[in-house]
Parts: structure tokens; sequence; C-alpha cells
């Protein structure tokens, strides 16, 4: 287990007149090698959520665990936790400030404490590792690239701390398709190579469904499911109650399933319904 | 014909170390039509929408607006062509001033000098055509982005204008907000204002009557959606991607499903397939 | 989701909402003005009512009211510290030799801290009946005399209108920034004001650069609209006086020259303590 959320409840501003309950009482448990999928509308506490893991949000009430770090305690040792929580928030760009690449993305490891030499190897491997050329980005400015690869390296920042969880807040947000999927294969050869645990927030279902194998569906500060893709994409109910959008592939096997022709496995990822739809040819 | 661009090209300034934007394009928009321009980011998109009402002018070539020229130092001519091409942004945030609705709209038919009166009733207009009346008097600030989106177009709608370019103004919104935005686009082009709607959701593009590509500051594909997405070589090519269920139908057709070659939407692709037993 | 500014404004369907900004302008400035030249406690009481009764006339929540002066707590507390100090006259309380606090001093710490809460509410009563747009109209509609030695009185409150959008917009993105630095480690808080400001780096730095890229897109965004600030704009909302504001401003006046009466020609504040001695 390496996240425990139980009984978490959150009020931005309360006893003022703008009191507003972010999250109502939620409890999750995020397993180490886990690829997550957070899914629903603006405003039903995805953000509250995910800030609380790192931190970023003092606890009101409820409990969390970070491994071995509990947040409950009085002062829970935030450093070794933001160490081991990577977030990646949304528009990760927008949050570049330093003279050159190489001090921008050694600013986390810096602020963890480490030595010069260990930085260094850090931020070549987390520039390395995000599909850019440490030689040829480290001295430019990171105000002249372009807006993929500020994101990428905004990235790097995040994946030079060797967070064994990383967290990513819509990570494909106002990105052309080529962006997009590159992000979205970044991040599986991140889960491959620096960080287990992925946690994604994100509006599009057919990546949700492609890429995680858990999916929690959130509400009105609430996780109202978790499951496999499989078991939240084929809950129609469940979708339509929460607005929902049903992923493409989902989608067409639902509307295969009106037609009489039902595909067997249930599939949620492209290269399922096509295996399902040959099977079902054959039959 | 409102727009048309003939032999355009313009380059950056050259401390922006000479970036060709757009090389040598000519095309038009017709009355009444609903374009889609689709991109790589840097392809050129948006300096192509900044070239039609006149926010950039062509370092060489011709775009006119009924017929006028953009290329005028006249801000009376200037002002003429950008009430009739209204514009809306990426960035909902980013193109409000005023902090009350109701002023934010005004703007436009203020900046026009339109009568007092006059820019009253173009508000109600307005907001009701983007579904925003009862937010005339708030604040923008809390609205949702799709909801400031709707506030943008109307204050552009408040000009009065013949086109309405929508330079990536989905791009930051969730599906919801993104919806909402299309659905708005859809009605105003059916009450006969041109759409041009520059955007990455290649579903959005499916439902625009012709479809522009852009690729290094050219124009490298052009027809109906129908036209330009059965090209699938070129679609990857220039840094797309299929609408899902016509990427679905792509590989199906790869591993020798006899399926049509035609863009499909999901009911249709399921519909398809189970034809085929 | 946010600290709201206070002071923001506070929409109700009162009567003081509903006055010309410009009377509640002058009505502020007179007001501060008075504040300056009363000594007495009994028109501090008095002052202090008005406002209260301005506030419910204005269905203003006394708790909304009384949250302004929140943030200047440490002002007044720093000042009237400094004057309990530093004011020598009669001792009333002394330790050892260093520490002595003076009648006089007590008086004036408590005085200092009055008046200054005194400043803090009416002029809030003000920003939270006043929507910021109404504002900036009513600051351009009273320099609007200096138009003739030329200064850009539209320019000037266009930008403050601006400012005034902006000012949340930038505060959730301090906000955000500020998580995203935490979340890679920063520590804003421990440490001595060098180390606190140095840590300030990677918050201001992308607040600039993006306060910056959201001019740039703004300007665009103006242009699109045909702003000029020279050309003849028309103005939708037109501020007329009327009955009511009338009203207003003889209250106002009524109430401010009560103050300077009993300071300068007509000590009553003095014959009403008196009956009760």
């Amino acid at each position: 287990m390496s996240i425990e959320v139980k009984d978490l409840s959150y009020v931005y501003s309360p006893g003022t007149p703008y009191a507003a309950a972010a999250l109502n009482g939620i409890s999750i448990s995020i397993n180490e090698g886990d690829y997550l999928g957070i899914i629903g509308k603006t405003g039903s506490g995805k953000s509250t959520f995910i800030q609380h893991l790192n931190a970023l949000i003092k606890l009101q009430n409820g409990s969390i665990k970070v491994f071995d770090i509990d947040l409950t305690q009085k002062k829970p040792d935030l450093k070794r936790l933001r160490g081991t929580v990577g977030m990646v928030m949304q528009y990760p760009e927008y949050q570049l400030f330093d003279e050159t690449v190489e001090k921008d993305v050694a600013y986390g490891p810096k602020n963890l404490g480490l030595s010069d030499e260990e930085i260094k190897g850090r931020v070549r491997e987390a520039i390395e590792l995000v599909g850019l050329s440490y030689e040829e980005v480290k001295d430019r400015s990171p105000f002249e690239l372009s807006g993929g690869q500020k994101r990428r390296i905004a990235i790097a920042g995040v994946i030079a701390m060797r967070p064994r969880v990383l967290i990513l807040d819509e990570p494909t947000a106002g990105l052309d398709p080529r962006g997009k999927k590159d992000i979205m294969s970044l991040v599986k050869r991140l889960k491959e190579t620096s960080s287990p645990t992925i946690i994604i927030i994100s509006h599009d279902m057919d990546a949700v469904a492609e890429n995680c194998d858990k999916v929690a569906l959130f509400s009105e500060g609430l996780i109202k499911a978790v499951g496999t893709p499989r078991e939240i994409f084929y809950n129609a109910r469940l979708l339509e109650e929460n607005e929902m959008d049903v992923p493409s592939v989902v989608k067409i096997a639902n509307e295969m399933k009106k037609r009489g022709a039902v595909l067997d496995g249930e599939p949620v990822k492209r290269e399922e319904l096509i295996d399902a739809v040959r099977r079902w040819r054959s039959e | 014909m409102p727009i048309k661009f003939e032999k355009v090209t313009y380059e950056y300034p050259a401390e922006e170390n000479a970036v060709v934007a757009v090389k040598d394009v000519s095309l038009e928009i017709a009355d009444g039509s609903f374009v889609c321009i689709c991109g790589e980011n840097g392809s050129g998109k948006s300096t192509l929408a900044m070239l039609m009402n006149g926010l950039l002018q062509p370092t060489s070539g011709a775009v006119t607006v009924d017929g006028k020229t953009t290329s005028t130092e006249e801000e009376e001519e200037l002002f003429a062509i950008r009430q009739k091409v209204g514009m809306v942004f990426q960035n909902p945030d980013n193109q409000m001033i005023a902090s009350i609705i109701e002023d934010e709209i005004a703007f436009g038919p203020e900046n026009l000098g339109v009568p007092r009166e006059e820019i009253g009733e173009r508000i109600d207009y307005a907001l009701s055509a983007v579904g925003m009346t009862e937010h005339r008097r708030h604040t923008p600030y809390k609205l949702s982005g799709g909801q400031k989106q709707r506030i943008a177009i109307a204050a552009v709608l408040a000009m009065r204008p013949e086109v309405l370019v929508l330079d990536e103004s989905t791009a930051m919104l969730d599906p919801k907000g993104r919806g909402e935005v299309l659905k708005v686009a859809e009605e105003l082009n059916k009450q006969g204002i041109t759409i041009v709607l520059i955007t990455h959701f290649m579903e959005e593009a499916t439902r625009a009557d012709r479809v522009i590509v852009m690729s290094e500051g050219k124009v490298v594909m052009d027809g109906t959606p129908e036209q330009v997405f059965r090209d699938r070589e070129s679609i990857e090519r220039y840094g797309l991607e299929l609408p899902a269920p016509d990427a679905v139908a792509a590989e199906l057709i790869k591993e020798g499903i006899p399926l049509e070659d035609k863009i499909y939407s999901e009911s249709e692709l399921a519909e398809a397939i189970c034809r085929l037993k | 989701m946010n600290n709201v500014v206070f002071g923001q404004y506070y929409p109700t369907d009162s009567v003081i909402h509903r006055l010309d900004a410009r009377i509640k302008l002058l009505a502020v400035i007179l007001y501060i003005v008075t504040v300056f030249f009363i000594v007495d406690y009994v028109m501090y009481a008095a002052l202090f009512l008005f406002v209260i009764l301005v506030s419910v006339v204005a269905k203003i929540p006394l708790k909304v009211l009384l949250r302004t002066v929140r943030t200047i707590v440490f002002l007044v507390l720093i000042t009237a510290v400094i004057n309990l100090f530093f004011t020598k006259g009669e001792v009333l309380w002394a330790h050892w030799k260093f520490i002595k606090i003076y009648k006089e001093g007590v008086e004036h710490a408590v005085k200092l801290a009055l008046r200054l809460i005194l400043l803090m509410l009416f002029p809030s009563l003000l920003t939270l009946t006043t929507t910021p747009m109404e504002l900036t109209d009513a600051l351009e509609s009273l320099m609007s005399p200096l138009k003739l030695i030329k200064v850009p009185v539209h320019a000037i409150a266009l930008i403050m209108s601006i400012a005034l959008r902006m000012i949340p917009i930038l505060m959730e993105e301090t906000n955000k920034i500020m998580l995203a630095q935490k979340a890679r480690g920063a520590d804003f808080d421990t440490g001595g004001a060098f180390k606190k400001a140095k840590a300030m780096i990677p918050v201001l730095v992308p607040l600039f650069v993006g306060a910056f890229r959201r001019a740039d897109e703004l300007a665009l965004a103006m242009d699109a609209r045909c702003y000029s600030s020279v050309a003849n704009r028309t103005k939708y909302k037109v501020m007329k006086l009327t009955l009511k504001d009338l009203v207003a401003s003889v209250v106002c006046l009524a109430v401010f020259s009560l103050v300077f009466l009993n300071k300068y020609l007509f000590p009553f504040d003095e014959m009403i303590l008196s009956l009760f001695k």
C-alpha cells in the first residue's frame, strides 16, 4: 500500500460566508504500481484531493498516509514527502523561472538538500528521460523553448526529485495531438523507469481507458466509484448520473450490443476492441 | 465572399529570427460556411487567423475582406474590417477588460460609437444568443471556462460581425465547456454567421463543412472533413490524428476487415461492423 | 475556492448601491477629511454610528464590513503600540525604569486606532456597494475637467478597470505558482527576511512572465474589438444624478458639517457629556 486516505474532508474558507465544501469524506487506497486515473467534472474535488497528497493543503479532517509518512502527525516530514510524491500541476510550464533549463530542473533536487554532484546527475537524467538532449538544452533559457518542450522541462523538474509517486493534473491540456501522444507515452515510460505509481487527472476518457489500470470517479467532493476501467466505463448508469463521457471504444461496443452483437471481454482499449471484433467475426 | 487570401506570406519581424509563419497562402472563406483550421503548434494557424482581420498585415500578397484590403494604416478602415471579422482567443481570462459582464459586452459597440440605446439592445441580443442572459450583471470571475468563452463570443457578437474567428477558443476548456462553445458556434452558423474554428480537437473538425490543414505555414490539405480525414497518411504526417471512431475503423481496415473507407461516428461504425456478419 | 479580496463588491438591491458613484466617491473624500479633523470620542462615536447606519441601509452584514478592518489590524496595533510608548506625559503605569506608560500615550494610541479603523470603514462601504466599473466611471467623470489640460482621462480609467479585473486573477495565479513550487520543495515560511525574499523569486518570475503574457493577449483582444484611445467612443452607462443622490449628499454634508461645527464653533459634545456628570 503506498497511499492510504481515510474519511478525508475539506472546506475552503471555513467559517466565512464563502465557505465551500470541496471534499466530503473520501477514502481510497492506492497501491505501489497503480496507474490511477481520476475523472470527474470541473469542481468535483479532484484537484483538492491530489493537493492533499503532497500536503499542499493542510489536513482538516480525516487521515492520509503516504508510505510511512503520516500526515495526521503534527509535523510530518514535508521534505521527504515532497521527494516521495511528485506533482505536475496543470500547465506546469507556467512555473518555470530560472535563467537556464539546468538551473530550473535543479530547483527541486536542491530544495531536497542533495549534494551538487547528485543534483547534476539527476538533472541530466531527468532531461534525457523527458526526451530532450541535455547538452542541447541545459544552457538555454526555459522561456525560449517551444510550448511542448517547456512542458517537458517542467515535468523534468519534478521527476528530478525521483518521486515514487508521480501525480499529473491534466498533463495534456492545451497541446496539439502529437504533443498529447508524446506526453502520454512519456508518462508510460516514467512509470516503467522512475515512478512506479502514477496518478493522473484527465478529462479525456479515451486516454484514461487506454492508459490507466484503475479509475476513480469524483463527484461533488465524493468518490462515487473506484474500479478497473472496465468496471467504471461499462457502468452506463454511473457515468450518466455523473455526466461523464463514455470512451469511444466503449461507445462502439455499446452500439454494437444494441444491434445484437455482443463482443466478449468488454473492450476498453482500442487494441482490445479490434481483437474482440476479429474474434466475434470468426465465431 | 467575405475573406480572400491572395498569395499571402507573413514573416515575423527580424528580431524574432524571421520565422515565416504563413507562406504563400491563397484561399477564400465562403459566406456562411463553417471552416475548421487544424495543424500542429507552430504550423501558422493563429497567424492565419490574425491576418483575417488586420491584426497582422501580410508581408506580401493581399488579404481582403468584402473586397477591402487589410493592408491599410487608416484606423477607420481597419475598424470596419474588425467589426466584420470578430475574433475570440484561447484564454478566456486574458481577453476581458471589465468586471461586469454587460460592461464587457458594451466595450466593442462603445468603441464603434454605437448610440447608447442601441448598445442596450445589442447586449440583450448577444447574451441571449449565447444563452447567458441571466448573468448580465454578474462578474465573469466566478464563471466556468465555457461560460467565460460564451461571454467572449457575446462581446464580439455585439459588434454585429459577419465572421466569427475562434482561435483555439476551446483549447483550455473541459469537455462540457467545449460542448457549450461548439453548440453556440453551430447555432450562430445556422443564423448565417461564417465560423472559422481553429482547433486541435478532431471531433470538432468533423462538424465543419470544410477543413483546412496547415503545416509549416502552408495550406497542405483543404476539403470536406470526409476528404481530409480519408487521407490518413497525410493526417499522420502533419501531426494530426483521426477522430477516435475513425482511427478504430482505420485499424480494422488494416486488419483486413472489409469496411467501407469513409469517416464514421461511433454508431455508424458499429452499424457498419454489424452489417459484416 | 478563493480568499475573496476584502471589500469586494457585495451585491444587494439597496438604495446605497444605486446611488451615483460620483456622489459616493465625493462623500468618501469628505469623510476622510472629516476623520482627520476630529479629536473627540463623541464625534468618533457619531461617525461610527453613521457608518453603521449606512451599512444597514446598504444591507451589508456588519460582519462583512468589519472584516475589512482585519486587513489593517496589524497596522493599527503597530501604530497604537508606538504611540503608547513614545508619547510622554502623566505616568499611569511603570515597570522598572525603562517601561513607563503615560496617560497621554494611552489616549493617543486609542484615538489613533479608532481613527485608522474609521478610515478603513467608510471607503470599504464604497467598494462594497459600488462595482469597480462604476467606480472607474465615476473617477473618469470627476476627472473629466482634466481633459482640458490634455490628461488622457479615459485611458487612466480603463487602466484602472483592467487592473481591478486582473487582481483576483493574479491572486489566484500567485497561489497556483506557490503551490507548484512548494510541491518542488520550496519553503516560503522559514528563515530570515532575506531568505524569505529569495524564496519568492521562483514565484515572482513566473508571475511577471505570466502578467506580461496576459497583457500582450489583452492588448490583442482589445485591438480586435476596435479599441482606440482617441476615437469617439460612446458610453453605454451614463451617470445621472437623481433625487436620491441629492438626499444622500445633503445627509452626508449635514453629518460632516456637524462634526466641523462641533470642533470650531459649537462644542455640543461637551454639553451632552456634562448632562451625565
